[in-house]
């Protein structure tokens, strides 16, 4: 059912946890529909220097996460909000039709993270 | 990388391994032994034969009067659409009583009916927090239209045992016919058609170690119901397709040995499962036992894992343990919802999705159940550890 690429990223999730005192933080996901995670960011000079995910979800909610916080590391901050649910199904060889909606939310927990980040900096 | 010098398989409530001594009793009929069973030559009477034994092993294990009362089918699936469909469709009455923790086998198959426009309408019971039906409720749900009522013997998802003696009485008080999906107990637990008082009763071989795509129809003497099937006419008119011949004598093998287990194993599953609940419970905290403790099946144990999805624990399980489990959770249902059965029983969505199923067999071992709970303990501490939710 899964892609390799989903089973690599299931099997050895990268960036979990949660960024100390975190720059900007995202919540996402809602745990009566069963998937919830948590994004929290640091940022340097613009870019993303740190993020970290927690997640509640099934194989595609992990594995979305891990590849979207690789991804968007050292990404200025328009270029992570320029990532799209698409692009993390993408590079992940794919995802299952029915987990592109419930489960690959990583990409919008970033995007809340960045702004939370720009409303306390703007 | 995956552990897959080992499998434990947990998942017998899905499908269970097929029985060597069923595998043998096949072989004949998928070499030599190949005829068409309503041939007259010798190779069709050698097949006739072979499924005239299979229908006295399968009415031996159900307790029927004749053997001419069980009905070969594809499986579980095919027999609740012929029971639900043929009642429906052969009287002037438009109405089902289902409970609402049927398999979808039963639910979809009245929700169908409901929509072809035949004024068909269905009632489908409530249950209590272990998923038992209150007979009275059913009482109360009966109409002069009542075409049928189906009820299922014990779940598949939680193992809870249903009062099917004393729902079908109630039927038949008011001249309802009873159909009962027997799958998860056939072979499990006594079942007795005479005892359960059942007018039809659905069973699946592969879910007690025979072949998938073989089942039966019990179906009491004298009762009408109209073929399904339409055809060359097999099954004394009732079920048409030319015999699945090492399918049907694979399912009265399994018929026959599940009846010289069943004694023996169900005490022992019941242990292995009272085992396997009492060290979860001790090595992980906040998990809760949908499974009854009593009147449900032996060898079933449904929980729910506070702070972890259930899709995501039987993967690791899986990849790191080689354990076959399944899971109630949405990703697993194939839609949005969890699981209806634990919804029904007022498990909420939240807790919903991390719910686990462990389903025994004749052939889980003790030492399987050993390492379950061990696997277990180390896998969930790892997805509650990722988890936002949980904070121990």
């Amino acid at each position: 059912m899964y892609s390799d690429k989903v089973m690599e990223h299931f099997e050895n999730p990268r960036n979990i946890g949660e960024v100390e005192n975190p720059d900007g933080t995202g919540n996402v996901g809602n745990p009566v529909c069963g998937d919830v995670m948590k994004v929290t960011i640091r940022v340097e000079d613009g870019r993303l220097a740190e993020i970290k995910c927690k997640t509640l979800g099934c194989g595609a909610a992990i594995a979305t996460s891990s590849i979207t916080t690789e991804m968007a590391m050292g990404m200025t901050l328009d270029e992570a909000m320029a990532l799209t649910r698409d692009d993390i199904a993408q590079a992940l060889g794919g995802l299952p039709s029915n987990k592109m909606h419930c489960s690959n939310l990583a990409v919008d927990g970033l995007h809340e993270a960045i702004a939370d980040y720009r409303s306390h900096n703007s | 990388m995956a552990n897959r010098q080992q499998t434990i398989y947990l998942d017998n409530a899905a499908t269970t391994m097929v029985a060597l001594e069923v595998c043998e009793a096949m072989l004949p009929f998928l070499g030599e032994s190949y005829g068409n069973s309503t041939t007259l030559y010798h190779l069709g009477s050698a097949a006739q034969q072979a499924a005239e034994t299979a229908r006295q092993q399968v009415a031996g294990l159900l307790g029927a009067e004749k053997e001419e009362e069980i009905y070969f089918t594809s499986g579980g699936t095919e027999s609740d659409n012929w029971a639900i469909i043929s009642s429906v469709l052969g009287q002037k009455k438009r109405h089902l009583v289902i409970s609402s923790i049927e398999h979808h086998a039963v639910l979809e198959t009245c929700e169908d009916l409901a929509k072809l426009g035949l004024e068909i309408d269905f009632t489908a019971l409530p249950v209590d927090v272990e998923g038992r039906v209150n007979p009275e409720e059913l009482r109360r749900a009966l109409r002069p239209d009542t075409a049928l009522v189906s009820i299922m013997h014990a779940n598949n998802e939680i193992g809870t045992v249903e009062p099917i003696r004393e729902l079908a009485e109630i039927a038949h008080e008011q001249g309802v016919l009873f159909h009962t999906d027997a799958v998860q107990t056939a072979g499990k637990i006594p079942v007795d058609v005479k005892e359960l008082g059942v007018d039809m009763l659905s069973l699946s071989g592969h879910k007690f170690h025979a072949p998938k795509g073989t089942g039966a129809l019990y179906l009491r003497k004298g009762t009408r119901l109209n073929a399904f099937m339409h055809g060359g006419g097999h099954e004394r008119n009732r079920r048409s397709g030319t015999v699945n011949i090492p399918g049907v004598v694979g399912l009265g093998k399994a018929a026959e040995l599940a009846g010289e287990w069943l004694e023996s194993e169900m005490p022992r599953l019941k242990q292995l499962t009272e085992k396997l609940w009492t060290g979860i419970a001790a090595a992980i905290p906040q998990v809760t036992r949908n499974s009854p403790v009593e009147g449900s099946l032996p060898g079933m144990l449904n929980v729910t894992v506070a702070g972890a999805e259930g899709e995501a624990m039987l993967m690791y399980l899986d990849m790191h343990h080689g354990i076959c489990i399944s899971s109630g959770s949405a990703c697993t249902t194939g839609s949005l919802d969890p699981s209806h059965v634990l919804l029904a029983i007022g498990v909420p969505a939240e807790t919903a999705h991390g719910s686990l199923r462990f389903s025994m067999s004749h052939y889980t071992t003790e030492a399987e159940i050993d390492t379950t709970i061990a696997a277990m303990s180390v896998e969930i501490e790892k997805v509650r550890a990722m988890s936002p939710t949980w904070d121990g």
